[in-house]
């Protein structure tokens, strides 16, 4: 514990911020976000999402899943620069993500293009596909190694170093979104600016550093 | 539903087409002067002025003026036609557009020798046009089709679908219906019809002219490079629809593959 923000201690209103999200169980992140999935599922399958509702849930759970991803990068910054602390929520909010992924594969799979060789050759052929599904693999292992049992097995080093994967994932994801979206719109780029400034920020020095 | 059933001889000969519901048809859109979501236009194409409306027809014609959208529309025969609609995205629908042939207009206004191109041009306002605040794409949209292409029988400007004025997210008040190119091809909202010599520029080819060919033509045999154009998906099936074999020229290749003799369909997509 050597930044800053542990040192000085954060600001009283994030102490009292920081409170009140202790009492709050990670398990509620993973009912809401998992029912959160089921009912736009819900409503896709009865009118509830356009009268094209392949597309807007494959759309809607990849960009859950982008959203999560920001996120998820934003727990370290906020709580080094704003003083907030959300690690408690980090795990869920990085499992919930590769759910989303993983649904968002599934209906392009399945419900999209429904024939394997044209996944295939989707994935093969097509650089925006190509680049989804890398960064869906990048997901993998950290998927795997979202628990306590991983975490010990593997040694902490070790571990974060593997979940440091979870950068050029998000990245990947980004540029997907960019790369599939036609003419230059803006909602992709601001994804991939957000992950872009989210990832830059740590490379900024941190302020004060005094020697414990 | 005469128009249709002269003109459509394919597509009856492959069983009746069956329209989407009008609510699939004015729900879901590309119209980028309203936002780049399919449910922008319908959100916001309604802060669009129809009335009154000019176009301008100008160039290599007879009668060059700006013309008010009630003399484009007299002496002409409105009639009914049910196109298939197909989506570079790889998304179709059946619509039933009420319109007239682009090629009595150009008639009218008097095509003259030497003229090889018809360009067309859809309405700039940025105050009702939310979309176009954005640099998306070079505004004003803007579209071209070879004379013979725009003097073809299919090819139409429409006027409204199901016998009710164009919806303003489907390009009201007169837009251009070409059935068997890429969706993009048929222009909304014209403001300028202009007929050249020289090919016009063409929005989506100038922006990426590897993806988006001046022709556009519907071909199942050339892939966008970013997906396959083998097949689609039609609009209402819901969640478990099943996707459907492309048609050449979208189904009508009878009558419009003889424009086309001789020409590499892969070289000029």
């Amino acid at each position: 514990m050597t930044d800053a923000a542990d040192r000085t201690g954060p600001a009283p209103v994030m102490q009292h911020v920081n409170g009140a999200l202790r009492r709050v169980p990670p398990s509620l992140l993973y009912v809401g976000g998992a029912a959160w999935g089921g009912w736009l599922f819900w409503l896709a399958a009865t009118g509830g999402l356009g009268v094209e509702p392949i597309e807007a849930l494959e759309h809607r759970y990849g960009k859950l899943a982008l959203q999560l991803i920001v996120a998820g990068l934003a727990v370290t910054p906020l709580r080094q620069w704003a003083g907030l602390n959300l690690i408690p929520f980090r795990r869920a909010i990085g499992v919930l993500a590769f759910g989303y992924v993983l649904a968002h594969f599934l209906v392009w799979a399945v419900l999209d293009v429904q024939t394997l060789s044209a996944i295939w050759a989707d994935i093969v052929k097509r650089p925006y596909v190509t680049i989804g599904m890398v960064g869906f693999a990048t997901l993998i292992p950290l998927a795997l190694t979202s628990n306590n049992r991983a975490i010990r097995r593997l040694g902490p080093v070790r571990w974060r170093h593997l979940h440091k994967l979870a950068y050029p994932a998000a990245v990947l994801g980004a540029v997907h979104y960019v790369w599939l979206a036609k003419g230059l719109q803006f909602e992709p780029l601001f994804y991939l600016g957000a992950i872009l400034g989210l990832l830059a920020l740590r490379l900024v020095p941190r302020k004060v550093r005094v020697a414990g | 539903l005469l128009g249709a059933g002269l003109i459509g001889g394919r597509a009856q000969a492959q069983g009746t087409l069956t329209p989407n519901t009008f609510e699939e048809i004015t729900s879901y859109n590309n119209f980028y002067e309203f936002g780049t979501r399919k449910e922008d236009p319908a959100r916001n194409a309604h802060m669009l002025t129809t009335s009154p409306w000019e176009i301008v027809i100008d160039g290599m014609v007879d009668n060059p003026g700006t013309y008010s959208f009630e003399q484009v529309v007299e002496d002409m025969t409105i009639e009914e036609r049910i196109y298939r609609f197909r989506c570079v995205e790889a998304w179709s629908m059946v619509i039933p557009w009420n319109g007239f042939e682009l090629a009595d207009l150009l008639e009218r206004v008097g095509v003259q020798d030497g003229a090889r191109y018809v360009a067309f041009e859809t309405a700039l306002r940025p105050d009702e046009m939310p979309g176009v605040r954005v640099p998306v794409l070079d505004w004003p949209y803007r579209e071209g089709l070879r004379l013979d292409e725009a003097m073809h029988p299919l090819t139409i400007m429409a006027t409204g679908l199901y016998g009710e004025p164009m919806p303003n997210q489907n390009g009201a008040p007169i837009r251009l219906v070409v059935p068997w190119k890429y969706g993009f091809k048929s222009i909304k909202s014209i403001v300028r019809i202009t007929v050249t010599a020289d090919e016009p520029v063409a929005t989506w080819n100038a922006t990426q002219p590897r993806e988006y060919g001046f022709y556009s033509n519907v071909n199942p045999n050339v892939d966008h490079p970013r997906w396959s154009q083998a097949n689609e998906r039609v609009i209402g099936g819901g969640l478990l629809a099943r996707r459907q074999p492309t048609l050449m020229f979208n189904g009508y290749e009878d009558e419009v593959a003889s424009l086309y003799e001789g020409m590499d369909l892969a070289e000029f997509f």
